[in-house]
């Protein structure tokens, strides 16, 4: 089977055994026993699927993250919004289609959606350059974030990105800079803000989307400051050894709960939110109403207070007591 | 707070750190030469003390360590910028005796109890030996000119003037001293990007630094950011990129990914002086490039008109 990750393979099998049953069944019945196998085989589909997915390595949550099948930006506006209405353009040089943005409505509410936005195929990954997002991504996201400012709708960010593009055009248009100019502006909003970690979190190219008041991440979706192979090439010398940098470096949702990183966790169907997209969709509805709903209630300065502590908390350090003269 | 001491050091030049993205390979490391021959193998003259000499790397030419010092690190010959390590900056801008250094024990610590090739805990350990600083930051408060300034200036002998929560911690307290006193800010950056060892806080660090500098807009004080070379990735795309003004050094590389890598994942042949300062500013990205023995003449007349509004008006008699 096309796009099947190797531990995934025992819950496949499975799986086919139990189609090639019931197809049995159903050209012969023959009664009792293959009910019984039948049901057997269910409740193994279940155990297994559990023993191997609340014990997955942090590589394995990467290549789930980066699943081809995984859903998507555009694929969660269909199935944790409503009414998307795409907005395009950063009004200065060009339409980055790595980047969608626009209104929607989230339950009742009314929202500005902005994400990075991934290709299924070879032709859509082509116009949607993989998910990486040229300096006019990252201004068309800050263009509809004053929109959303100026006309008071709460901002949700969806962040699947391996990381800015690295490309002449980007560097000679300044993608540094229209990712600090971000990362300043956000801190300044004056609406609610969700950023909501779906696949990849692919350092300063997500970050650029995702200064916000609340960082969530689906259960099996990472975040870091560097990927996993560019880690293992810089201090391993070999990028096959980027499972180990996954371990070290700490990017699955638990590691970042954990330390504070992020808000909170959502969880995906067991199997991984490609094994059932409209039930993702639906509980990141469901997390994303609850969060919004807590930062309505603040008043405006301590929303921002909080914007603003949260990420000045983030840091560890000692500090010794300097020794008076 | 102390009163800081200035001890010299060699030239900060060794192999990159990078981190979100490598920077260019291109920025060797030039060979340090003891007592090249010269005349013609003849013995030496006993008067003359012992010294080092660099060969620069973009003439060639072996420029003699003292001289270095007195033209503050650039090239006689060919106006080439070495790095300068934070120390010998200050000298090089500060008023005397006017530099009060702020945060000079806060010291990196093994979060993630990272486990590499050499452990992190090693690795912080040798620089601070090598460099005899305790990261890649020195921050505090001091007069140019006649303007009180919060000034910030990266090492990058300090594992590749890597941002970790120390770098970040003490930009972000240096900028909050800069809103609450009402005094401009300027950083000088020099940088391979985020510290990976810090995994995820070195990234928030760009959060916070940029958090911090958002107020200091707010309150309309003034943020100078100088580029050095060479300076890339998780500075690049923070608070290196948002100051009021952007000045860079002569032939400076600076830029979001690494010239490599931009090549690697292309394959596209790089424009001629690509992530130079000049390339820079022919792209509209930087306010000016600026020689280094002019850096404190050039950021006396900015401040002039940056903070032209605070000056109080003569007393009326």
């Amino acid at each position: 089977m096309k796009n099947l990750l190797d531990f995934e393979r025992p819950i496949y099998d499975l799986k086919k055994r139990l189609d090639d049953l019931r197809r049995q069944a159903s050209i012969h019945p023959v009664g009792v026993d293959v009910e019984d196998e039948i049901r057997r085989i269910e409740v193994k589909i279940i155990e297994t699927s559990k023993q191997i997915f609340t014990n997955l390595t942090p590589w394995q949550r990467v290549q789930l993250a980066r699943h081809p099948k995984r859903p998507f930006t555009l694929d969660y506006l269909a199935s944790a919004f409503t009414d998307f209405n795409e907005l395009h353009g950063d009004r200065l040089y060009a339409e980055d289609r790595a980047v969608v943005g626009g209104f929607a409505r989230l339950g009742g509410k009314k929202v500005v959606v902005i994400g990075t936005q991934k290709g299924r195929d070879t032709k859509e990954n082509i116009r949607r350059n993989f998910g990486s997002a040229h300096p006019e991504g990252y201004r068309k996201a800050l263009r509809l974030m004053r929109l959303a400012d100026k006309f008071g709708l709460p901002i949700i960010t969806l962040i699947d990105t391996a990381g800015a593009y690295p490309g002449i055009g980007a560097e000679e248009r300044h993608i540094a800079e229209a990712i600090a100019v971000n990362l300043r502006e956000m801190m300044l909003l004056r609406v609610p803000t969700i950023a909501a970690v779906i696949g990849e979190g692919g350092s300063g190219g997500a970050l650029g989307i995702g200064v916000t008041d609340r960082v969530l991440i689906l259960e099996n979706a990472y975040y870091s400051v560097i990927s996993p192979e560019g880690c293992a090439a810089i201090l391993w010398k070999d990028r096959a050894a980027a499972p180990k940098a996954a371990e070290a470096l700490k990017i699955t949702a638990r590691h970042l709960l954990e330390l504070g990183l992020v808000d909170d966790v959502i969880p995906e169907p067991l199997g991984g939110a490609h094994t059932q997209p409209a039930a993702a969709g639906q509980t990141l509805r469901e997390s994303l109403l609850r969060h919004l709903a807590e930062l309505e209630q603040k008043p405006l300065p301590e929303l921002l207070k909080q914007r603003y502590d949260r990420f000045r908390a983030l840091g560890r350090f000692s500090e010794s007591v300097p020794v008076a003269a | 707070m102390m009163t800081t001491t200035f001890t010299k050091k060699t030239l900060g030049l060794e192999t990159v750190e990078p981190a979100v993205t490598p920077p260019p390979t291109t920025a060797a490391e030039p060979s340090f030469v003891k007592k090249p021959k010269l005349g013609g193998g003849k013995s030496k003259k006993r008067d003359i003390p012992e010294g080092l000499w660099v060969k620069c790397k973009k003439c060639g030419n072996l420029v003699y360590d003292k001289e270095l010092d007195e033209t503050l690190k650039v090239c006689p010959r060919c106006q080439y910028h070495f790095q300068i390590g934070p120390r010998d900056r200050v000298l090089s801008l500060v008023e005397p005796g006017s530099f009060e250094e702020m945060d000079a024990n806060l010291v990196s610590v093994d979060i993630l109890g990272f486990a590499g090739m050499a452990s992190y805990v090693s690795k912080l350990a040798d620089n601070q030996k090598k460099t005899g600083e305790k990261d890649a930051v020195l921050t505090g408060v001091g007069m140019i000119g006649e303007h009180k300034v919060a000034l910030g200036i990266m090492d990058f002998s300090f594992i590749g003037g890597s941002m970790g929560s120390v770098v970040g911690e003490k930009i972000t307290r240096l900028i909050e001293r800069g809103t609450a006193e009402e005094l401009p800010v300027i950083v000088i950056s020099t940088s391979g990007g985020a510290r990976m060892y810090e995994g995820m806080f070195s990234l928030m660090q760009m959060a916070k630094t940029c958090g911090a500098l958002a107020y200091l807009a707010e309150a309309r004080l003034p943020y100078i950011s100088v580029l050095t070379h060479n300076t890339y990735a998780g500075v690049m795309a923070s608070f290196a990129s948002v100051g009021d003004l952007i000045l860079a050094e002569p032939g400076a590389e600076i830029g979001f990914a690494g010239a490599r890598v931009i090549k690697d994942t292309t394959q596209a042949e790089l424009p001629p002086g690509f992530q130079t300062a000049e390339f820079l500013l022919d792209h509209g990205l930087i306010d000016a490039v600026i020689h280094r023995k002019d850096l404190k003449k050039q950021l006396i007349e900015y401040l002039d008109f940056l903070t032209a509004r605070f000056r109080p008006a003569p007393p009326t008699t």
